[in-house]
């Protein structure tokens, strides 16, 4: 039987600047489990978010038609209520609530205002029988871990008699029996008559769960595919499928001695010290070296970084940072960026700059001391120095007293390196550092990159976007869950092949 | 976190990409900052109209200082704690425990003066570190960490009187309090003003010659560095109309009894914490810590230290405030400084700090707290009740407020 229950055609959404979606269809089928691949900002979560309601009706392009009628959702309490749910990538339990509170959180087992709590604790009971989770509905959510608390969404969604099931990236924060778990629940699902769209990095879950895949790539959708007619190698050649342009600044890097070697370097998750986000990962940077780093989200790259950097992220870290030849201790910050380490942000506005603060003050921020005789700074030098940078990293703003908070990201971007660059690090970690930022800029920061490498500064450039790191990097590691899967030479990469150490798992890593 | 348009991968509609940002036309003369001195001139002028000029008498305005010198002393230690994102709700309580304390060494156990004063200040700063470490090293909110000290200090307070006022205080310390500096030179004619001591209007001189010459040479210092600088008619009439209003001040101090101490240790207080937030490194990063704690932290700042030297310095301060109080009334009472928490955080906040942290000022939060003081004054100078006094205070909170986030709504919207 291959009915149509959902058919989203010519989706256009666009957010000032940029079109997040061109002219997207889907079609799902009762019953199915169609998953749905493509990079970061290929525009999976985008659609969802039209198809659950998030964006309302009206603020895009377009026709969503459901068990054959049309739909114009005002809210995401309208799509529930036609039994469409959504279970976002962060989970949305109010943690202090019990299980049953949260499966009927909105949708209260009450009569006249008065909730009933015999008859929502046996309703609960009964959900969670149904996707197999064994704890008590009396059971705080902030006791459960993240693998429960995923099937506590499932069970919150089935209590809405859900018909189409939307998860995006469900087994992202995951480990493996929790995955498993959550996957074999999915397919009992399905059995019952429940379709799924499943958004996915992971492409053997992909490859085991789903009847037929659809690809979207900037925006757009590619293909869809059975899966019988399909392998990871075909998925990946279309999550990637297109060329590099002209957009990077011709380089020839000179490398030098070593800089920083980083060993054995393993991390727990803050939330659950159990859980390793970074395993015994080994990277070396060299003088004049841009090394960039892959992976997909949730593979663990900011967290690596991050906790190199001072032990700004997670918990029970372990390994062995080598500067120079010798052992170094980076405890925290201050010693990061007095062993010359730094780290430029993937989140500038809220990791990164005092939006409220003018420029000069943000240039200066990290290396103040600099600036400093005796606990007084020397603002005619600061404005000096701010002003050079100014000038150098071509930041466009009329003076540096502007407030940082009303530059473009592009500008701000160029502040952030500022500010790093000011503390003459010899080793520069830079996370998507042009997220969010146009091509003309996208460019001046690749040029500025290539000026910090010919200066000999070893650098480390994290990116969601394969064909940036092909396009600036002069070698290349790869993350996956966690793991180094690879170390390949700018002349011996490519999208594809990159794509395929990204998503290897951890089975298949040679130990 | 993928909302999408941070990838800008995609296919970009044709904007200026990389073309000059529209440079928005920088107006020096900055509302926010310059409303409140508007303001604190207007409630001058409007209780000067209703006093029939009382208000500006050379006893009143000495008075004004001398009453409202302690919540000044206090507002400047809350305005820092106010910009680093906290709060402080038990200065109050430590005013009246720090002049307990400094009441039972000089009055009961008749330690020299000198050695009490820093004793007291000793006692301030470690209460300081008590709330500050809950605050910065354990985590605990600074509302919860500070409501509990307010009880805590008070009944510290009452233990240490045992419920009853003690005193009288040492000579030197009411002087302090209460007194003023001794005509050192003789008086000098002033025309139809009368006569005046000579020394404070030497001091006057100097200080407003200081004031202009210093913003003279930051002009000069911004202009060697090809900043851009205010016209020159703003710029002498921000320098020249301060210089008027102290030497104002001055003067018709002098003409009563010159200088009160009280006044003389704000001014430098007050100058050396604005040096502090402008120049030092730790003030700096007061406003770092506030603006973003993560950017902060991510930029090497020791946000937890920078917490809690600030709770250090707001205790020393409350004990500062607490000698001057207990001196003035010449008695350590067990209710001393009760409800002085919100003057000081009314002052702050009348004085632009923002609720959220990061910004704020020393002189705007005593610019607010003389707002305060001259309202206070005005209504006991008309004979308002207590209620309508709560009431234009109240008001006057919240326009200040109100006044604050709609402008910062407006430049938002302006980008």
């Amino acid at each position: 039987m291959t009915d149509t229950i959902l058919r989203m055609s010519g989706i256009t959404k666009t957010f000032p600047g940029v079109k997040a979606l061109q002219d997207v269809n889907l079609e799902v089928r009762r019953g199915e489990i169609l998953a749905v691949c493509g990079e970061n900002g290929a525009g999976k979560s985008t659609l969802m978010k039209v198809l659950s309601g998030v964006y309302p009706h009206g603020t895009y392009e377009g026709d969503i038609e459901f068990e054959g009628e049309p739909c114009s959702f005002a809210g995401i309490r309208d799509s529930e209520h036609r039994g469409i749910v959504i279970i976002h990538q962060e989970l949305a339990l109010a943690s202090n609530l019990s299980i049953a509170e949260n499966i009927f959180l909105g949708n209260e087992r009450s009569k006249r205002g008065w909730i009933n709590w015999n008859e929502t604790n046996q309703a609960a009971d009964e959900l969670l029988r149904r996707v197999g989770l064994d704890e008590k509905a009396v059971t705080p959510v902030i006791q459960l871990g993240v693998g429960k608390q995923q099937l506590v969404e499932i069970a919150k969604a089935l209590s809405k008699d859900v018909k189409l099931l939307i998860l995006d990236e469900p087994t992202a924060a995951l480990n493996d029996d929790d995955s498993e778990h959550l996957l074999n629940l999915l397919r009992g699902l399905r059995d019952q008559g429940i379709t799924c769209v499943i958004i996915s990095h992971k492409l053997n879950e992909v490859m085991g769960i789903s009847d037929r895949v659809t690809i979207l790539r900037d925006g757009k959708t590619i293909w869809t595919e059975d899966i019988d007619n399909l392998s990871e190698e075909k998925i990946i050649a279309g999550m990637v499928g297109r060329s590099l342009e002209n957009r990077y600044p011709e380089h020839e890097s000179t490398i030098g001695e070593e800089v920083l070697r980083i060993e054995d370097w393993t991390v727990h998750s803050p939330t659950q010290p159990d859980r390793a986000l970074v395993r015994k990962a080994n990277l070396t940077l060299r003088r004049g070296e841009i090394v960039g780093l892959a992976g997909l989200m949730g593979a663990g790259r900011t967290e690596l970084a991050m906790s190199v950097f001072g032990r700004s992220y997670g918990v029970n870290i372990s390994g062995r940072l080598i500067k120079d030849g010798k052992e170094i201790q980076a405890r925290n910050v201050r010693e990061a960026i007095n062993h010359g380490i730094a780290y430029a942000t993937e989140d500038r506005k809220r990791y990164g700059l005092n939006l409220i603060e003018d420029i000069k003050r943000n240039v200066s921020a990290a290396g103040l001391s600099k600036l400093a005789k005796g606990g007084w700074v020397d603002g005619n030098e600061e404005r000096k120095v701010a002003d050079e940078f100014r000038a150098s990293m071509n930041i466009k703003a009329p003076s540096v007293e502007s407030v940082v908070g009303k530059l473009s990201g592009g500008n701000q971007q160029k502040v952030v390196l500022s500010k790093w660059i000011f503390t003459d690090p010899d080793v520069l970690i830079l996370d998507e550092p042009t997220r969010g930022i146009d091509v003309g800029a996208k460019y001046e920061i690749y040029t500025i990159i290539n000026r910090l490498a010919d200066e000999g500064k070893a650098i480390l450039v994290i990116s969601s976007e394969l064909p940036e790191l092909l396009g600036i990097c002069d070698r290349i590691y790869t993350l996956s869950a966690g793991r180094i899967t690879g170390e390949v030479d700018r002349a011996g990469a490519t999208q594809e092949s990159l794509m395929t150490l990204m998503t290897k798992e951890e089975q298949e890593v040679a130990p | 976190m993928t909302v999408a348009p941070t990838n800008a991968d995609m296919s970009i509609s044709k904007g200026p990409a990389g073309a000059p940002d529209k440079a928005p036309r920088k107006v020096n003369f900055d509302l926010k900052q310059s409303g409140i001195y508007i303001a604190l001139a207007l409630t001058i002028v409007i209780f000067t109209a209703l006093t029939g000029g009382d208000l500006l008498a050379p006893q009143n305005l000495s008075n004004i200082i001398v009453q409202y010198s302690y919540i000044l002393v206090l507002a400047i230690g809350m305005v820092l704690i106010i910009i680093a994102g906290h709060i402080d709700l038990s200065v109050g309580s430590v005013v009246a425990a720090s002049g307990a304390f400094a009441a039972v060494m000089m009055v009961d156990w008749h330690v020299a003066w000198p050695i009490a004063v820093v004793a007291t200040l000793v006692f301030g700063a470690l209460v300081g570190a008590w709330q500050g470490y809950w605050v910065a090293y354990f985590g605990i909110p600074a509302f919860i960490v500070t409501l509990a000290g307010m009880l805590l200090f008070r009944a510290v307070t009452y233990r240490i009187l045992g419920n009853q006022g003690i005193g009288p205080f040492p000579d030197d310390i009411r002087t302090l309090a209460n007194g003023f500096t001794p005509g050192f030179l003789k008086n000098i004619a002033l025309g139809p003003l009368g006569g005046a001591d000579a020394f404070s209007v030497i001091v006057g001189l100097l200080v407003v010659v200081g004031m202009v010459v210093m913003q003279w040479r930051a002009r000069a210092g911004r202009v060697k560095f090809a900043q851009s600088v205010d016209p020159m008619w703003l710029f002498l009439t921000k320098a020249i109309l301060p210089a008027i209003l102290v030497m104002f001040l001055v003067v018709q101090l002098a003409r009563f009894r010159n200088l009160p101490w009280v006044l003389v240790l704000l001014a430098v207080l007050v100058f050396v914490y604005t040096l502090v937030t402008n120049r030092a490194v730790f003030g700096r990063q007061i406003y770092a810590v506030g603006g973003n704690l993560q950017a902060a932290t991510l930029s090497g700042v020791k946000v937890k230290s920078v917490v809690f030297w600030l709770f250090v310095n707001m205790g020393v301060l409350s004990a500062v405030a607490g000698i001057i109080f207990a001196g003035r009334l010449n008695l350590a009472g067990p209710t001393a400084g009760n409800s002085f928490e919100l003057d000081a955080i009314a002052a702050a906040f009348i004085g632009g700090a923002a609720v959220q942290g990061g910004v704020g000022k020393v002189v705007g939060a005593i610019t607010g707290g003389l707002i305060m003081g001259v309202i206070n004054n005005g209504a006991g100078l008309l004979g308002w009740q207590t209620e309508t006094v709560m009431f234009v205070k109240g008001a006057v909170l919240l326009a200040a407020v109100a006044f604050d986030v709609w402008s910062k709504r407006r430049t938002a919207g302006g980008k």
